[in-house]
């Protein structure tokens, strides 16, 4: 079993069967349920409940059923699309430049209540997001902002985490002497952000944007209490009720709906995933040293 | 160098007022975001849970009564034994499937491991919501996968009833987070210098004896921190039982985890000021858990 075959990265080791075995299984385990998504989404409703789970079904439905998709209740599942972006724009875009700001802001200048500032934003990381969530909505709705758009997108804004990552980034990428000689060329602290900074923070920009996109794209539970008008839904939201719709006492026969909306929900972010590997992969790196 | 070294303390003091503009200026946005999104509502919520509602929405002071109620509460006790009972069973079986995938792929010894990386990573990029509606269908014993096996089988599995629910739960949480897990620990393994390998091929340890005295060793910060967010995230446990609940309602009640209790104390049952109380219990909860993890996880690093 251990033959000295650690010399690793000199001489090839011997490929395991044993390995290969146990992440077949793996692998296994994580494609049965999405295959199960697309090969339902295909299917008519009579085939979703009379044919095998994991089979396709007398006929291939799968653009019928993306027609049905976006036609169902005048269109809204468009609506939710747009609002989702919407949210992702406004809410995970503005975070992430807010956090790059403020990351630089805290990693290039030493004004005066910075560790402080710092050390209770650090602290904030491990407040819990869902139980933050109630109180942010019982004080929203005390003055009225529960039910609009801005109740999703203001508390989707502060991300401690991103701002950790960039104050790193910042940290490590921008030279403090190039500050200093823009500085002795008159130039301004914001042109020289805009015009010298900016580029050499781009990389760890594009992974703290790359987080932000995936947070409030499948962000859940905060739109969940937010908002009431199904016009302002996000995906998430919307989905969950036509799922919970296709089930219980008087439910509608939108099986199909519920699935093929969730496969076109999914395609868009492991697109994203798939050609942006490179920059999650930096971010995650990031946080595996955290400590 | 310069002239008249007595201009050079204002030059300094004028350039530190300048810096403390610039900083602040840089921070400013966030700072208010932070203050509009976080501190605002904690110190709304503990306001809140110093009062009592009556029915006309008058508020009376009651000091720490709802605290009192919430530790005798045995909706909050029930949800957080099922919540301990769900990271007993979870949090481990996830761990280890990354860890065992994480140690595959860095082996060297394992064919098509890009294709195995990616692929295991996949469900991260599902959104929750999405996984749980996918899960549901899949569990669903007359007309989901689960039925279909039924019906081939001649089985009755229900994962959806009362006694499987939380396994059912667990291998949900666990298809959604042990790729993200494994990136982790594999990234971690990817900082250890080839030197420390080399070293211990010299000194003779064989595959086994690499991996625990260097590659687990260097996974140890990777591991308490990935114990940490699992932890705090299990503790918030509610869109996996949400989304269940329709097609699960035998087993999953509207107080079977503290937040979803707390969601329903305020939708359903419009107790705003307790609902504040079990939300800033919860915080605390998690607060002390990921602190003695983290403390715990510092002494072994020591050791």
């Amino acid at each position: 079993m251990s033959t000295s075959r650690t010399g690793a990265r000199s001489s090839r080791p011997r490929p395991s069967t044993t390995l290969l075995v146990v992440l077949v299984l793996m692998t296994a385990y994580t494609l049965v349920p999405l295959a199960y998504l697309v090969v339902n989404s295909s299917k008519t409703s009579g085939d979703f409940f009379s044919t095998f789970g994991l089979s396709f079904g007398s006929s291939f439905e799968l653009f019928a059923n993306i027609g049905h998709v976006f036609s169902y209740d005048q269109g809204i599942y468009g609506r939710w699309f747009a609002n989702t972006l919407l949210y992702v724009v406004a809410g995970g875009g503005g975070s992430a430049i807010i956090s790059l700001l403020a990351g630089y802001g805290i990693a290039k200048y030493a004004f005066r209540g910075r560790t402080a500032l710092f050390a209770v934003i650090l602290g904030a990381v491990a407040i819990p997001g869902t139980a933050l969530a109630i109180p942010t909505f019982l004080l929203f709705s005390k003055v009225g902002l529960t039910t609009t758009p801005l109740s999703v997108i203001v508390p989707s804004l502060v991300n401690p985490f991103g701002l950790y990552l960039m104050w790193v980034y910042s940290r490590d990428a921008v030279p403090t002497e190039l500050l200093e000689a823009a500085r002795i060329d008159g130039s301004s602290e914001l042109r020289t952000f805009a015009q010298v900074s900016l580029r050499l923070l781009a990389p760890g920009f594009v992974t703290v944007v790359l987080l932000s996109i995936v947070a409030t794209w499948n962000n859940y539970f905060l739109p969940l209490i937010m908002l009431s008008d199904p016009k302002w839904y996000p995906l998430t939201v919307g989905l969950s009720q036509w799922n919970a719709q296709s089930t219980g006492t008087n439910a509608q026969p939108i099986q199909n709906l519920v699935l093929t909306g969730s496969l076109l929900m999914i395609i868009p972010i492991v697109a994203a995933f798939l050609f942006l590997q490179r920059y999650w992969q930096s971010g995650l790196a990031a946080g595996s040293v955290k400590q | 160098m310069s002239p008249i070294p007595a201009t050079r303390p204002r030059a300094s003091a004028v350039r530190s007022r300048a810096e403390n503009r610039t900083g602040w200026g840089f921070v400013a946005p966030f700072a208010v975001a932070f203050l509009v999104a976080i501190v605002a509502p904690i110190a709304y919520a503990i306001y809140l849970s110093l009062y009592r509602q009556d029915f006309f929405g008058n508020q009376t002071f009651v000091g720490l009564s709802n605290y009192v109620r919430a530790l005798s509460d045995p909706s909050l006790w029930g949800g957080l034994g099922r919540i301990v009972a769900y990271i007993v069973i979870q949090v481990p079986t996830m761990m280890a499937l990354a860890l065992v995938a994480a140690l595959a792929i860095d082996s060297g010894r394992l064919r098509g491991w890009r294709f195995f990386r990616l692929t295991l990573f996949l469900p991260y990029a599902v959104p929750g919501v999405v996984a749980v509606i996918i899960w549901g269908f899949v569990y669903g014993p007359r007309f989901g996968l689960v039925g279909s096996v039924n019906t081939l089988l001649g089985t009755t599995l229900d994962p959806l009833s009362p006694r499987w629910i939380i396994v059912a739960i667990s291998i949900i949480a666990t298809w959604e987070w042990a790729g993200y897990n494994m990136l982790v620990y594999y990234s971690a393994l990817r900082t250890v210098p080839t030197e420390l390998y080399e070293a211990a091929a010299i000194d003779g340890a064989g595959a086994m004896r690499t991996m625990f005295s260097v590659k687990l060793p260097a996974l140890r910060g990777a591991i308490v921190i990935t114990l940490i967010f699992s932890i705090i995230g299990s503790v918030q446990l509610f869109n996996e039982p949400n989304l269940l609940k329709p097609i699960a309602p035998n087993a999953i009640t509207s107080d079977f985890t503290p937040t979803l209790y707390a969601y329903t104390l305020s939708f359903a049952g419009r107790q705003y000021s307790y609902a504040a109380t079990v939300a800033i219990v919860m915080g605390i909860v998690t607060a002390v858990i990921a602190y003695i993890v983290q403390l715990r996880g510092h002494r072994e690093a020591m050791r």
